[in-house]
């Protein structure tokens, strides 16, 4: 294929990317080192109010908006270093409560908090989904031909479904008069509130995180011991394997290529981790980094969004993916070597 | 064929094996099933303590609002005849009324007329019938099961939940249909090239593809906020706010999406033999005629499949729509946050759940409908890794 054809054929795609990928994040790199302020005027006002023989008067200074000739607020963008990156990562504070080995202080600055959730959360989630799609998967294809397509129905519908509306019917069993709280209380006969503490909500959003990724694992796994070579399983039975040694032996190294493959995704997604925090409204108790950008975006409640403090949560989030990127990318190249890609 | 004895599984592993499938169905699908039943009820029935009491509904009953047997019984009917002519009836007349070459066609047609009539038999028809036939039987025109669309009816009617449906709708199909456009002629290209620059390309959607979405966000905000102010000396009077715009928001979305459509169609296409388009070649055909006489009729399966992954980004994005869209062009899911905020009385509780059935809803027959399109798209993408 010659080069104008191919860029013919990828031109459009690749200017989207560039114009709406490329470019922000080129932007996003310049406003982490810059600020944009409204230009402050300081004037001296006189009030005067009516009084008895005399006005009162009282002369005092306001600082106000500078406006244009157009009634606009003027604005000026500095450049002002690693000031923002400061802001949000608080090294002063975050030192002085690691030197005093005091963990509540360091997890009451929020990037350290959003940043102690996401590692743990993805680190948590990863064996377990990777577990449980297993199970799913070897238990499925132990079943009968006949209910497997209805299995694989009810088994997409957690990972088919928006993640937000998944965290709330979640929430909706487990909030105050949820039927799983209503059955909680009941079983172990105490007081149960899910979402007045911190772990318990993180419990919640494991368990989401857990039901909503499994199926994808499933799926996966399931499509790959379809492929698993009878020869070998045969041959492992006439040399007396047991069942388990089967499965370690044979259908778990069969699998591996796949294992690594639905780690890598989980752990991209998982790094991600947003909709529990909207969908569970854990604000106050539980953070993730991406939640931390999201909230410095929201307008506050004069209507201003700290976009630089954003850009530079957002840069320091994107360290955090290219670490995790960099095995993929390896291998990729790898592939790419050996001719596979 | 029996099974040889060595293969025979005990059986304690069978019913260990048995059991935690039916567990993982249960829980798969209780939260969906159980916000479903809650959004029917009146709040004290949803949120009762006694499970009975919120599949059973006797609060709601009471209210007048319920379904005697007759009803149950001519839902189960409905259902059942509208699955026979869905499955067997519909796709019989399309084949009789039409020639091949206008099958396509057909199908739309033939689509939209079911569902109009299933939406007339349900919606008026059967209501009235029954309304009528229901005070005639008495013990069994008796409402035995707690049932009522208020909440539907809050929703969709009064709180306007239709505009956010309808914002969602054209901000879903919009993604769709550009990104696959874009993507296939953009995966094709990187299927068929082999060069060093192809490979990068797709290294750089790789790294593109992890990217979280609230970085690329944070990049899009402000320039879209001030876009009037800084493309006037170009466009003058005409120069968009980007901010609010359903087609800005589309464009985000494609482009978001892009790196994993054209993984996923390059993968698609590597997969039809090179010989099709090389014959096509040898024939005379350029690479843009080979693409549209010989590649383009079989590549819709793969396309479909990758389809319905975008359409799933788009309708379930949260972050970019929330951000991006101001309040008069919300779509559906972000429009929900606003139901469980305020959720001060049971009342906006149950409201809200009402509203994430009806976003799930179009999801549930998307999965009846393709289920084997989704579970291909699922492994293809992970073969290929």
């Amino acid at each position: 294929m010659k080069f104008r054809t191919f860029a013919c054929f990828v031109g459009p795609s690749l200017l989207l990317m560039m114009l709406f990928i490329a470019a922000p994040l080129l932007s996003v790199l310049w406003q982490s080192f810059h600020v944009t302020r409204n230009v402050m005027v300081v004037e001296q006002v006189e009030t005067c109010t009516p009084g008895f023989l005399t006005q009162t008067c009282v002369t005092e200074e306001r600082t106000r908006p500078k406006l244009d000739d157009e009634g606009r607020v003027v604005t000026e963008t500095e450049f002002v270093g690693w000031q923002s990156y400061t802001n949000v990562l608080e090294p002063e504070r975050a030192w002085q409560a690691i030197s005093q080995g005091s963990w509540t202080a360091l997890m009451s600055i929020d990037f350290w908090k959003a940043l102690r959730f996401t590692l743990t959360f993805t680190l948590i989630t990863l064996p377990l989904v990777i577990l449980t799609g297993l199970l799913i998967a070897l238990v499925v294809n132990n079943a009968i031909k006949a209910i497997r397509g209805p299995v694989i129905f009810v088994s997409l519908l957690p990972f088919i479904i928006t993640p937000v509306i998944g965290v709330l019917s979640i929430r909706w069993l487990f909030i105050g008069d949820g039927i799983m709280t209503a059955f909680l209380e009941w079983w172990l006969a105490r007081d149960i509130a899910m979402f007045a503490q911190g772990w318990t909500i993180e419990l919640l959003m494991l368990f989401y995180r857990v039901w909503h990724v499994a199926p994808f694992a499933f799926v996966i796994f399931y499509a790959a011991l379809q492929t698993v070579n009878q020869d070998t399983l045969e041959s492992a039975i006439i040399d007396g394997a047991s069942r388990f040694e089967r499965l370690r032996y044979v259908i778990i190294p069969h699998l591996m290529p796949l294992i690594v493959f639905v780690a890598m995704i989980h752990l991209m997604d998982c790094y991600r981790v947003f909709e529990e925090i909207i969908g569970f409204s854990s604000e106050a108790h539980v953070i993730s980094l991406q939640w931390l950008t999201f909230d410095f975006l929201t307008p506050d409640d004069s209507g201003n969004r700290a976009i630089s403090r954003a850009a530079a949560s957002s840069m320091l989030t994107m360290v955090g993916v290219v670490c995790l990127l960099v095995p993929l990318l390896k291998k990729t190249w790898r592939d790419h070597k050996g001719g596979k890609l | 064929m029996s099974t040889p004895k060595a293969l025979q599984q005990p059986w304690a592993l069978r019913i260990g094996s048995a059991g935690f499938l039916i567990l993982w169905c249960l829980i798969a699908a209780f939260p969906l099933f159980w916000i479903m039943v809650m959004s029917f009820k009146s709040p004290v029935d949803a949120f009762a303590n006694n499970p009975l009491d919120v599949i059973l509904g006797p609060q709601t009953r009471a209210e007048g609002k319920g379904l005697s047997i007759l009803d149950l019984m001519a839902i189960a009917a409905t259902f059942w005849g509208l699955w026979r002519v869905a499955v067997g009836t519909l796709p019989r007349a399309i084949e009789a009324y039409t020639t091949t070459s206008q099958r396509w066609w057909g199908w739309v047609v033939g689509v939209l007329l079911y569902a109009v009539a299933a939406v007339l038999w349900v919606a008026l028809l059967l209501p009235a019938i029954l309304g009528v036939i229901n005070p005639w039987l008495g013990m069994l025109g008796e409402p035995v099961i707690g049932l009522s669309l208020e909440h539907y009816y809050a929703v969709w009617v009064e709180n306007a939940f239709y505009h956010n449906f309808l914002n969602s709708l054209w901000v879903t199909a919009g993604v769709v249909c550009i990104s696959l456009t874009v993507g296939t002629l953009a995966g094709y290209g990187l299927a068929r090239s082999g060069s060093q620059l192809a490979f990068w390309l797709l290294v750089v959607a790789l790294v593109f593809r992890a990217l979280p979405h609230s970085v690329l966000v944070t990049g899009y905000l402000p320039v879209f906020i001030n876009s009037a102010e800084w493309l006037e000396p170009y466009l003058g009077d005409l120069a968009p706010t980007l901010y609010g715009q359903p087609w800005a928001v589309i464009a985000v979305l494609v482009s978001i999406n892009q790196p994993f459509t054209i993984w996923m169609l390059r993968s698609f296409f590597q997969n039809i033999p090179t010989e099709l388009d090389e014959a096509a070649r040898v024939d005379g055909c350029s690479h843009f005629q080979a693409f549209r006489r010989v590649i383009m009729p079989v590549m819709w399966p793969g396309v479909i499949t990758t389809g319905l992954f975008s359409f799933l980004l788009a309708y379930n994005d949260y972050l970019v729509t929330a951000l991006l869209l101001d309040a008069q062009n919300q779509t559906m899911v972000p429009a929900i946050a606003g139901y469980f905020n305020r959720e001060t009385t049971t009342t906006d509780q149950v409201e809200a759940i009402a509203a994430a059935v009806s976003i799930t809803a179009p999801l549930f027959l998307l999965v009846m409908v393709f289920q084997k399109q989704i579970v291909s798209g699922l492994t293809a993408g992970a073969v290929k890794g």
